[in-house]
This record gives C-alpha cells, structure tokens and sequence, in this order.
C-alpha cells in the first residue's frame, strides 16, 4: 500500500493550502477531491475579497484559486481529481475511489477539508424544476457560464444570497426581488446597496410560500411572516419568477470525519455539527486535523488561513520544523485571522470559534490529557 | 433559438471559442461545448425537466448542482441515474428523460 | 423614513453624515472630492492603500471605517475600482454651471456609451433625471471594475448614485 505523511481531503482554499503549507516544509503530502476540477467553491467567486492585503482583499476569488492552484504546482503536490474518498479509518488509512476502483493509500496525519454544504427550506412546490440552491446558481453562471433562469427570486439575504443576486444581474438575469425572513438584511450593507441602486426589492419579514408551475417554475408566491416566522395569510404577493434560489445557509460536511467517531460539537453560528478541534485545527482524534468550512463556515479567507496553521501544526508534528517556529508563523497567521472575525458580522464567528476551543480544552481535560 | 449561454462578461470576459459536440436529449440533437456538464448543455438548450419522480411522477431537475442530491439524474448511454451535475458531455452521447428509477439496457458486450 | 443600511439595505442620511469617509456638504460644493459609504464595520482596508496621496485611512482593527483628509484628496478617482464594496464615489460639484457629474464604480454587460443619455438613478435606484455619460474608463489596472462619469443637474448631487443598469443587446 503506498504510504504518505499527510492525506488531505478536499482541494478547496483550506485542503490546498493546508497541502501547500505542509508542502513548504518538505512532508510528503497527496490531495483527493472528488471533483473533476480543483479549487472548491473558489472559483465561482468572481467578487473581489475583502479583508487586508495578507488576506488579498481586492482580488477576485477565481484569481485567488488560479494562484494556490500555480502553487501547489510549483511544489509538485499530487491532487487526485475525480477521486472521491469513501473511508478513512483509526489506523490512518484512506480509501478512494479512482480508475473505476477502490485504492487505498495509508498516511500519518489527515486533515479533512471537506467544506459545506447547502440547507434547504421546503414549502409546496420546492421540488419543481427551477428551484436551486444559491450555490449551484453561482456554479451554473460562472463556471459553466449558462442561465438557469431569466427572473429570479432570491430566497435569504445573507452575503451568499446579495452576491449571488449581484452575480445574476452581471451574467444578464432579472432579479425580481430577495426576500429574508428575519427583520433585517442578513449580509453586509455593500452587498446589499449594490442590490438596492439596481432597483431590485427586498422584503424583509418576508418568505416564499409556495413555487408555482406545471412542469417547472412560472410564478413564486411570497408572502409576510410573524415574529415566529409563520405565514400572514393575507399578505400573499404573486411574482413571475422561473428560478427561485435558496440562499438559507451552509451545513459542514461532516459525513467523511464522522466514520472516525471524532467528537462533534453543534454550533449554531458556524453552522451545525462541527468536529471539536484545537487552536491548531487537530480534532479530538489525535492526527485528524479539520480545516476550512467543514470546521465552522466563515468565509474563503478564514478557510485559507486555517488551512495554513492546519498545515505548518502537522509539519510540526510530523517533526518537520520545530515547534518554536511553528508556533510564530501561527500565530503570526491566527492574529490576521482574528482581524476577520471584528466587527458586527465577525463577532459571530469569533464566539463560535471560541465555543469549541473552550470545549475541545474541557474534553481534553476529562481525557487527563 | 433558445440559447441560455453567456456570451458578455464584465468579469469573465467573452465565451472562449471552444470545440463543439453533438448529444442528443430523447432524440433531438443539440450541440454541447466540449468540457461542460450535461446539466450546463441541458439548461443551455432550454431542458427543463430531467427526469421524473419515482414515486409520484413529479418532474424534476438541477438543484444542488455539486453531485449530492441526484435531482438531476438522467439516462445516459443506457445507462439510468447518471448525475449530468458532474458528468461531462462526449460526442454522441445519447441522453434521456429518466422516469422513476429507470432501466439498465445494457448489454453484456459493453455498457 | 431609512431606518439604517441593515433594513433598508442603502445607508441613512444619519449613517451617512456620520461616516468619516463622506464629506460635510460645504467640501462637496467646494471641490471634486471622494465619497466613501462606507458605513458598517467590516474587516476591509484596500481603500487605504488605494490612494498614492494618503487621504484615506483605516489602520487597526481593520473594521475601522474609512477615514477621508478631504484636504489631501486631489480628486483622480483611483481609488472607486479599489474598493470591493463598490462603496466609492467621486464628486464634481462644479463641473459647469449648471451640471454636476459623478464617478461610480460599473460591473454590468454592456457598458453605456460616451456621450449618450442615461437614466441617473438614486441608492435605491429610483429615476432621478436625465444624465448624459462623459467617461467610460476600464483599464487593466480596475481588474474589470470600470468607472463612469455622468453630468447630471447639479441640484441631485445627493442623491444620484449610478444609472439604470444598461439592458441593451442581450449578454445571453
């Protein structure tokens, strides 16, 4: 069986930088992903990021995918596309799927960076053709470059649901209107101004009822909701939509890391289930290392950044560098990443992170460790 | 013609010349671009409805787009429930309208 | 009645007036000067860095809104494309007697052509009036943001923020 030192699942922003980090200090690392092309959910960003330079605000996501991507190059780091990996096991093997059949490789850590996944809300007609989440639009528009739709209606005002609107209007659709269940919009002002000067509504208190249509979306009935998020009958608004997105927040893809029984903590900020990991992204299974959204969802920086410590504390582990060193890039690495998580909208995920920090210490406590 | 393709990109630039293929969708012929999805040459000739629901024949489609909820399987090359989300177009594919779990015609000297 | 940018999704005139990257009425009347509406406190600075003459600045913590010395900014607009928010205005009062024009940050298919008329439109993108389109600057250097510059009457200086998206031949 062919052996590494380092496994990484999921060649997005965290699984490819945490590879290249690790790289960097000369551990043998390979990368799977199941998906015929790299990258993650990068390059369907075509908005240019926010945050400080060291965290490449100002360039677009795409750009910011096309340069991990060189890098990993450079380094000569083997990325098994199309390569789905279907077990991992205490003894640190990994099985994959790939030329049609199961390969298995063993390693000496693994860190899984297998990023998030859409949520759904139901309501009657959801399962027509035309209803989509917002992330499979954004692939639709800007990988693919086809329009699902000509008239949207975009579910959710949180950022994916502002920028996927703003996307939508740039590949040449009609947004008819957002609507956003809660009292106030859920993304950042910017965001959601860009939406404003190009006239679209945006109701807030407001949810889709139903999704009308024979065959596919012809029309969505929106309509206001309470305090409790219930339904004013009454106040039922008719649109000519024929794609109706659903930008409802992510979910972590927990399904890989959870055949390893790793101690999981639910964190309803970051997103749900999330696997108890340390300041240095190691799980309470010891050489399971968690990065990106798959540890919390936050953004594409906060992926990168945390794919990083991941990779420089695993080639410290694996004795690569030494510890003192390690620990400055860290926390060189983790003071930036705390400048993301200020603010109004940062708090949230500063307080989540913290949940599990404090929770993994406590853990590791009750081990004796 | 109905051509959902977009061709003007302030961001991404013009739709690269690229090489073109030929699939057909229960018998009619449509040209795919070489390198996409089913699901992207679909929606760009129009389809709107892939398959139908097992259990009560509901249409159905493109929903998560990333090869997770298999909404959009579809009949491929005789072969039932193929993910068109993930799986790129080749010259000559033959694509069908899947109805509930559709059914394996494969023969034994190639699938 | 704006409540605030999180309800209303376009900055009040009170969230405005207290930004310190938006300038107090008589500098917008006196000389062509940036806009910054930039009003939450989010991680971001390119805005810092963007201007050679350093009139903008954010310093630590990065959620630090935008701080604009309205005597440095000389006005050339380098710093509209830089902005990932699209926040970034330029302001030319005095452009001629009877007109006013703006700068704004522009990522849509087709652009509008020098010379011809637009519809200006306000943050919530309501019809203000007429403006006529004078520049239409995208180069490299914006990374595919362009800007334009419209003349519009000078009375609307407030509130004209951009122009009614071109619809025009069909990107699809």
């Amino acid at each position: 069986m062919k052996e590494v030192e380092l496994a990484v699942i999921g060649a997005g922003p965290a699984g490819l930088s945490g590879a290249i980090e690790s790289a960097k200090k000369g551990v043998n690392v390979v990368v799977f992903d199941e998906n015929k092309r790299p990258g993650g959910q990068l390059f369907k960003q075509i908005h240019k990021f926010f945050g400080s330079k060291e965290h490449m605000a100002g360039i677009r996501g795409f750009k910011i995918g096309e340069m991990l991507l060189e890098e990993a190059n450079k380094l000569g780091i083997p990325v098994y596309l199309d390569s789905p990996v279907i077990g991992i096991n205490k003894d640190k093997v990994v099985a994959y799927v790939r030329d049609e059949k199961i390969q298995y490789i063993v390693t000496k850590k693994i860190l899984v960076a297998t990023g998030a996944m859409e949520n759904v809300i139901q309501f009657p007609g959801w399962t027509l053709p035309g209803v989509m989440g917002a992330g499979a639009v954004q692939t639709m528009i800007n990988i693919e470059r086809v329009l699902p739709g000509k008239r949207i209606l975009m579910v959710g005002t949180g950022n994916v649901g502002l920028i996927v609107s703003y996307q939508l209007m740039q590949a040449g659709a009609e947004v008819i209107a957002l609507v956003e269940a809660k009292p106030e919009i859920g993304g950042y002002g910017v965001h959601a101004s860009k939406i404003k000067r190009a006239n679209v509504p945006i109701y807030l208190k407001h949810t889709i009822a139903q999704a009308e249509g024979k065959n596919f979306v012809e029309k969505a009935v929106i309509a206001e909701v309470d305090n409790n998020f219930k339904i004013i009958s009454g106040t039922e608004k008719e649109l000519k939509v024929d794609l109706i997105c659903l930008a409802v927040g992510l979910s972590p893809l927990i399904e890989l890391i959870n055949l390893l029984d790793c101690k999981q903590i639910y964190v309803s900020e970051l997103g749900g289930w999330i696997p108890l990991h340390d300041e240095n992204m190691e799980t309470a299974c010891k050489g399971v290392y968690v990065a990106g959204d798959v540890s919390g969802v936050e953004e594409a920086s906060s992926a990168l950044d945390k794919g990083r410590i991941a990779g420089i504390a695993i080639a410290e582990s694996l004795q690569h560098i030494p510890i003192e060193a390690a620990s400055r890039e860290i926390d060189g690495i983790r003071t930036r990443l705390n400048e993301l998580r200020c603010g109004p909208f940062g708090e949230v995920s500063l307080q989540g992170n913290n949940k599990i920090y404090q929770a993994m210490r406590r853990w590791e406590n009750e081990q004796g460790n | 013609m109905n051509n959902n393709r977009i061709i003007h990109h302030q961001i991404l630039g013009n739709l690269p010349e690229c090489k073109w293929v030929k699939i057909t969708v229960d018998g009619k012929r449509i040209k795919a671009r070489e390198g996409e999805t089913i699901a992207a040459a679909l929606i760009a000739a129009g389809v709107k409805v892939f398959r139908y629901s097992v259990k009560r024949d509901e249409p159905r489609s493109l929903f998560c787009a990333i090869g997770r909820c298999t909404d959009c399987v579809m009949i491929v090359n005789n072969r039932p429930n193929v993910r068109t989300c993930v799986t790129l177009v080749e010259n000559g594919m033959k694509i069908e309208t899947q109805k509930g779990l559709g059914k394996r015609q494969i023969n034994h000297e190639g699938s | 009645m704006n409540r605030g940018i999180s309800f209303s999704g376009t900055p009040s005139e009170e969230e405005l007036e207290k930004s310190p990257g938006y300038p107090p009425e008589e500098i917008q009347r006196k000389k062509k000067v940036v806009i910054i509406e930039c009003i939450q406190e989010i991680p971001c600075n390119p805005c810092e860095e963007a201007c050679k003459f350093g009139a903008i600045s954010v310093g630590k913590p990065i959620t630090n809104l935008p701080q604009v010395d309205f005597e440095k900014c000389i006005g050339c607009g380098q710093c509209i494309a830089k902005c990932p928010g699209l926040a970034i205005y330029l302001l030319d009062y005095n452009y001629n007697e009877d007109d006013a024009a703006i700068s704004f940050p522009y990522e849509y298919y087709p652009f509008p052509n020098e010379g011809e008329t637009v519809n200006a439109v306000d943050r919530k993108g309501n019809f203000v009036s007429k403006g006529k389109v004078i520049k239409v600057s995208n180069p490299k250097v914006n990374e595919c943001t362009a800007v334009i510059t419209i003349t519009f009457p000078k009375q609307y200086y407030k509130e004209i923020r951009s122009i009614e998206r071109i619809r025009g031949e069909k990107n699809v």
